[in-house]
């Protein structure tokens, strides 16, 4: 299998202040496709840097990335754009949706920046929020949605443009335990039944066991990277 | 993203802030109604000033002494007396000013008119029995004095209304006598009341023979003020140029600079008084653009606001696959929108108060002020405002298509 993300000696400073801060100091690692990575670690660790390098949000100071075969550190801003749109999901801890504006909108906005014809955008939209679940809540706003359910709407925006890699990024973080696993239920299954590579951000291990493998970060540099022996099933925890 | 998306995502933008998009608004809006008032009134007001003007009738010339002054000692008024009959004799040879159809005299002066016991201020306006056809006058009794009271320097006069009404009342004036300082006239016509629009007020005047009044009254042998016609419009400026040649001849003027008398057409004088109008109307519509200024100062005030709160807006829209040029062109789209909003209910609101307007003054005054739509001032007002809008957005959404994504999702 080829991968898709494939990181070389990455680095990433920040000099906010006169003294440098590394966030990142060279991490090499790579991902296959279909494969369901957890990144662990403390906050602070880099973990988060590393997410918007991998989801092509920041650009490294130093390093290489290869993402499908390709080395980004040419693209230009409007390149990595269509990108992100084309190719990656974004799930957020705090779902980041726009207030006042339906569900089913909500789903469209990255198609809105896509060359998918207007005319398919419903029909895309209705099949996302359909397939987390959602088909009978379409038409509210953010505002009269749960918790979990705002975050199953993300999830449905990440996927309506058929990405090949869906970053999640701490998705249970604000979530009772009961919806958390329902969400991670929804993230699994997408992995194991639609083949999407997903790069999960943790800090909790009983999230970061529903993936194949761990990568857990520290003080900027990858501390470890092993595969999860009792990888946790779809069903194993799913609460309807 | 197409532009339509666009378009219906800075609708969305605007509609989910209303009250303070329409608080945003209120300074274009004041600014263009501002501007719309002062361009429709200053119509308004150029045609009716046109209006009268060419109520004179557009072939009608005006010849008066003396010339314009060219500066502080220039003593235009040493010529006051430069015509004479003589002019007008030379005038009226075809063979000088071949497309005259009439030449009329004038004369005027201040006195006091006494009937019995009643006294009024009046002008004397001594001219020719073309008087009524030039200035389209009609009496409602009695007649206009003829040719031969010219010749003869009858004591026949035509009297205004106000002349009327505060000489003889209620009684018959036809036929009366009147005493014009110290002369006795015999009232042979009325006037009926023009109205206090009219650029001539005959209402306060006493019509006679210009020889009646030049020697009876004002003990002068020259004109105040020489008026002629041509048969048609297009004859005016020739004609005019023939009245100058002829009158230079006549007072053996070589250098035209040192005309003792100006030719003034009626084309001249309302072209001048147009220039005048719109000159005040730009000067006003200069003030009311400070109104805009201020205008576009609080949208640009808004749009960085509204940036820095929807930060979190921007950085996922990017993170979703916007451009720069995306997040520009929606900020952008929705300061344009703003204004353009702004701009048209100000074309409305002054549109509708300066109707208003024209329908008070010309019920409330009386006079014949018309409603004018000012397409111009209405197209100008539209791009104006979103003029503005692209200026004073331009800024806060260059700064939101800045945003780096992640810094934009970290805001909180």
């Amino acid at each position: 299998m080829t991968n898709i993300i494939e990181v070389k000696d990455l680095k990433k400073s920040y000099y906010d202040s006169e003294e440098p801060t590394h966030a990142l100091s060279g991490v090499t690692f790579s991902v296959r496709k279909g494969e369901f990575v957890a990144i662990m670690g403390p906050s602070g660790s880099g973990k988060s840097t590393l997410l918007h390098l991998l989801g092509l949000l920041d650009i490294p100071t130093s390093g290489e990335y290869f993402f499908d075969g390709k080395n980004i550190s040419n693209f230009s801003g409007d390149e990595l754009a269509l990108l992100r749109n084309k190719k990656l999901g974004f799930v957020f801890q705090s779902f980041n949706l726009l207030a006042r504006t339906s569900v089913l909108d909500n789903v469209k906005l990255p198609l809105s920046y896509s060359d998918v014809p207007e005319s398919e955008w419903e029909e895309k939209a209705k099949k996302a929020v359909i397939a987390v679940g959602l088909g009978e809540r379409m038409h509210h706003e953010p505002s009269e949605l749960s918790g979990g359910e705002k975050q199953r709407v993300a999830i449905a925006r990440a996927l309506v443009n058929d990405p090949d890699l869906i970053f999640a990024d701490e998705p249970t973080g604000n979530l009772d335990s009961k919806s958390g696993k329902n969400v991670m239920s929804i993230i699994q299954r997408l992995n194991e039944e639609e083949g999407k590579t997903i790069i999960l951000i943790t800090h909790e291990t009983s999230t970061a066991e529903h993936s194949e493998r761990i990568i857990r970060i520290m003080d900027g540099v990858i501390e470890s990277d092993t595969k999860v022996k009792n990888r946790l099933s779809i069903d194993s925890d799913y609460v309807k | 993203m197409t532009l339509k998306h666009t378009l219906k995502t800075a609708l969305i933008g605007l509609t989910t802030n209303r009250s303070r998009s329409l608080l945003t608004i209120l300074g274009i809006v004041i600014g263009i109604t501002a501007i719309m008032l002062v361009v429709s009134l200053g119509a308004g007001a150029q045609a009716l000033i046109l209006g009268q003007v060419q109520g004179l009738g557009t072939n009608t010339i005006a010849v008066i002494p003396g010339r314009e002054p060219t500066g502080p000692s220039d003593v235009s008024a040493l010529y006051s007396d430069s015509l004479k009959i003589k002019d007008i004799t030379a005038l009226q040879n075809k063979a000088n000013v071949p497309d005259l159809k009439v030449v009329m005299p004038t004369v005027f002066g201040a006195g006091t008119a006494a009937y019995q016991a009643n006294v009024y201020q009046v002008t004397i306006f001594g001219a020719t029995e073309y008087l009524a056809q030039i200035f389209d006058l009609k009496t409602n009794n009695g007649d206009f004095f003829t040719s031969d009271d010219v010749l003869s320097r009858g004591d026949g006069v035509v009297i205004g209304s106000k002349v009327v009404d505060n000489l003889f009342g209620n009684d018959d004036p036809i036929g009366q006598k009147i005493n014009v300082k110290g002369k006795s006239f015999k009232v042979v016509g009325t006037l009926p009341p023009t109205g206090g629009g009219s650029l001539f007020n005959f209402d306060a005047m006493i019509l006679m023979p210009y020889t009646t009044a030049q020697d009876y009254l004002l003990g002068i042998k020259y004109f105040n003020r020489v008026i002629i016609q041509t048969y048609t419009d297009a004859q005016v400026p020739a004609t005019a140029v023939d009245i100058q040649k002829t009158l230079e001849d006549s007072h053996n003027i070589t250098d035209s600079t040192k005309d003792d008398f100006t030719v003034q057409t009626q084309q001249d004088l309302a072209a001048r008084l147009s220039t005048i109008t719109s000159a005040l109307t730009w000067f006003l519509v200069a003030v009311a653009s400070i109104a805009l200024f201020v205008g576009g100062v609080g949208i640009m005030n808004i749009m960085l606001v509204s940036v820095t709160e929807r930060t979190r807006e921007i950085g996922l829209r990017k993170a979703l696959g916007a451009t720069d040029k995306d997040i520009l062109t929606q900020f952008l789209l929705e300061a344009v929108m703003l204004t353009a909003i702004g701009g048209i209910v100000g074309i409305i609101l002054g549109a509708g108060l300066s109707f208003i307007i024209a329908v008070g003054l010309s019920q409330g005054l009386g006079v014949n002020w018309t409603f004018v739509f000012p397409w111009s001032g209405a197209a100008m007002g539209l791009g104006v405002s979103a003029l503005i809008g692209l200026i004073f957005g331009g800024y806060p959404a260059s700064q939101a298509s800045k945003k780096s994504p992640i810094e934009a999702l970290r805001y909180e």
